[in-house]
């Protein structure tokens, strides 16, 4: 285990991420008071405050009501903390369409992130495989054509995709989308598998030739259960991905199957009715929640992943 | 002749590694149906005069010139320069700034990298309408700073259209940067810790390393990095549509909101088609000179 693990880290996609894991180095801090101490903290921590500062006038916000919004300032703790504004945002909010809340969103985002991160992953990895272990004449330049396709603006091959749907005729459905997003994550998913699949010592995968194994078994027999860690992060990559996906959303699917950031969306800029400020605070909490959470759990495991992400993104 | 001889001892060369050609199947499919098909497809589209549906009429570079014609669209490709431009120079040197300082042997670099990282977790939908509010002029951040005495105080971007596209980029910033540090912050690490020690034992003072030895050394992340937020910054569109809807009027309109407003609510296929074939246009004008760079002159990468 300890082999593969330095394997992977060597692999350049991987680098990024594992010299970050690795923390600074040399010797422990001096504990002064030094000036050049006092600069480096005072700025990091002003820094700091800065990027909190819209979590806190989020989560301070949803937590009033609107008469003390009106009077006070946004960032005045609430004298009268209230969770009127969650309950609506949950279960009232309207859209324009229809005001039973976010809820509506929450479930349609569930109901489409789980299966494409699922086939998207499926799919991907075992294309990484037959790439890093099983070449055929030309794969290379599919891939090569993969990779390039990534830098390619959405916008250029939406309409095409839209056509293609339509032909099939799961446009607009969720199954539609899924299909969109697995085949957007796949370039990003399969460099990432390819690098890490070609990492692992090539004798395991001759080995098992030599047994006898087939395409398939080497790759579920060995191959899945040596690549738990590049499992989890293309989880984490498409988890927070597909969440925060809203052109596709709202391209391919109809207002029924909207995902949780467009009916968000649809919400807050609603031009009908009173703004109500802390409602579309909560909202707004609500559906950061489910990518925060995975990113304050995976923690370095995030960074790994979108370092490979974006080396390559 | 050749081709023959070897067809005919080896008869079953489709069927080699057939299993792997199998599985390849998607990835080939997505390959050439989606990204060169569709990438074509949407190019000869662009010269037709395609209304609501696709219809190959050509008219030549019709659809470019009234393109370039339309206000919105220049006002798009304006914002796009402005906010391209401040969000590559300000993320880079806000970036390398914030990984320099936590490359300094400091404590709680976690906590810090935690928070500085924890908005490229969220969904520009999110970022946008955060700061929608933090920049409300009635409540938000103008209404604090007059209470404070500073009556005459005026920061309302997104409801003057001469600023707005700032106010867009505040968010930006806010969101990406966190990303830009840990990219540079791995590049500072990946340099030789000998070379801090030849440079103090010269006495060269810090910043001084900094610009004239650890930048340039830094050239492939820092290259690598722009490419990054420059593919990133020709895509940007649902921050525009949560926070600014492309208002006031369509002051903060940019090429991504248009193409998608006349695709799908216009009914004008051939602008739409047009309009993102510029787009591809702009990433190709990013893209190849990197890929050149990157890849090209025989230097081969994993």
């Amino acid at each position: 285990m300890d082999n593969i693990a330095k394997n992977s880290t060597a692999l350049s996609i991987d680098a990024a991420g594992a010299r970050l894991k690795d923390g600074p180095r040399g010797a422990r801090p001096k504990r002064t008071l030094s000036r050049r101490n006092i600069i480096v903290y005072g700025t990091l921590i002003v820094v700091s405050l800065y990027y909190l500062l819209p979590l806190y006038v989020m989560i301070v916000t949803s937590l009033k009501g609107m008469p003390e919004i009106r009077v006070g300032n946004i960032f005045a703790p609430p004298l009268e903390v209230t969770f009127e504004p969650w309950v609506k945002a949950w279960a009232e909010a309207c859209t324009g369409l229809n005001c039973d809340g976010l809820s509506r969103g929450f479930w349609n985002s569930v109901r489409i992130t789980v299966p494409s991160v699922i086939i998207s992953i499926a799919v991907a990895s075992v294309n990484g495989y037959a790439l890093a272990n099983w070449r055929f004449k030309g794969a290379d330049l599919f891939f090569t054509i993969l990779i390039v396709g990534a830098f390619i603006p959405y916008q250029v091959m939406i309409y095409p995709i839209v056509i293609v749907l339509r032909e099939m005729g799961v446009y607009g459905t969720l199954t539609g989308l899924v299909i969109v997003h697995t085949i957007f994550g796949m370039p990003i998913l399969t460099l990432l598998f390819r690098n890490y699949f070609a990492g692992l010592p090539e004798e395991l995968f001759k080995a098992a030739r030599v047994d006898g194994a087939g395409f398939w078994t080497i790759y579920l027999k060995i191959m899945l259960p040596m690549s738990l860690p590049i499992f989890v992060v293309a989880m984490i990559l498409q988890v927070t991905g597909i969440w925060n996906d809203f052109l596709f959303g709202v391209v391919f699917t109809r207002p029924e199957y909207y995902p949780m950031t467009v009916q968000l969306n649809n919400i807050v800029n609603s031009v009908q009715g009173v703004k109500e400020y802390n409602v579309n605070m909560a909202a707004t909490i609500l559906t950061g929640l489910v990518p925060l959470t995975v990113y304050f759990v995976s923690g370095r495991l995030f960074v790994r992943g979108i370092a490979a992400g974006a080396v390559k993104g | 002749m050749t081709g023959l001889t070897r067809g005919s001892a080896r008869p079953n060369q489709w069927l080699r590694n057939l299993n792997a050609k199998i599985a390849s199947i998607p990835m080939i499919l997505t390959a050439v149906v989606i990204f060169l098909g569709g990438t074509l497809w949407t190019v000869v589209y662009s010269f037709t005069n395609s209304k609501l549906l696709p219809r190959l009429s050509f008219v030549g570079l019709d659809q470019y010139e009234r393109l370039w014609a339309a206000p919105r669209w220049i006002v798009s490709i304006q914002n796009l320069a402005i906010f391209g431009f401040f969000s590559l120079v300000f993320s880079l040197v806000i970036g390398f700034v914030l990984a320099a300082l936590m490359d300094q042997k400091i404590r709680f670099e976690n906590t810090f990298r935690t928070i500085m990282l924890y908005p490229f977790a969220l969904s520009f939908i999110v970022t946008g309408l955060v700061w929608q509010w933090l920049l409300n002029p009635q409540y938000g951040v103008q209404s604090i700073i007059r209470s404070l005495g500073w009556e005459s105080f005026s920061f309302d971007p997104l409801y003057d259209a001469d600023i707005v596209i700032y106010g867009i980029l505040i968010a930006a910033l806010w969101q990406g940067t966190g990303l830009v540090m840990c990219l540079m912050l791995a590049g500072l690490r990946g340099i030789d810790e000998d070379i801090w020690k030849a440079a103090r034992v010269d006495g060269i003072p810090m910043w001084k390393t900094y610009v004239l030895i650890i930048i340039p050394m830094m050239r492939g992340v820092i290259i690598t990095t722009l490419v990054i937020i420059a593919s990133g910054i020709v895509k940007v569109y649902d921050l525009v549509v949560a926070q600014t809807s492309g208002g006031p009027g369509i002051a903060s309109e940019v090429p991504a909101k248009y193409v998608y407003d006349y695709m799908f609510l216009a009914q004008n296929l051939g602008q739409g088609f047009a309009a993102s074939t510029m787009m591809l246009l702009t990433v190709a004008i990013i893209i190849v000179p990197w890929a050149y760079l990157e890849f090209g002159g025989g230097r081969k990468r994993g």
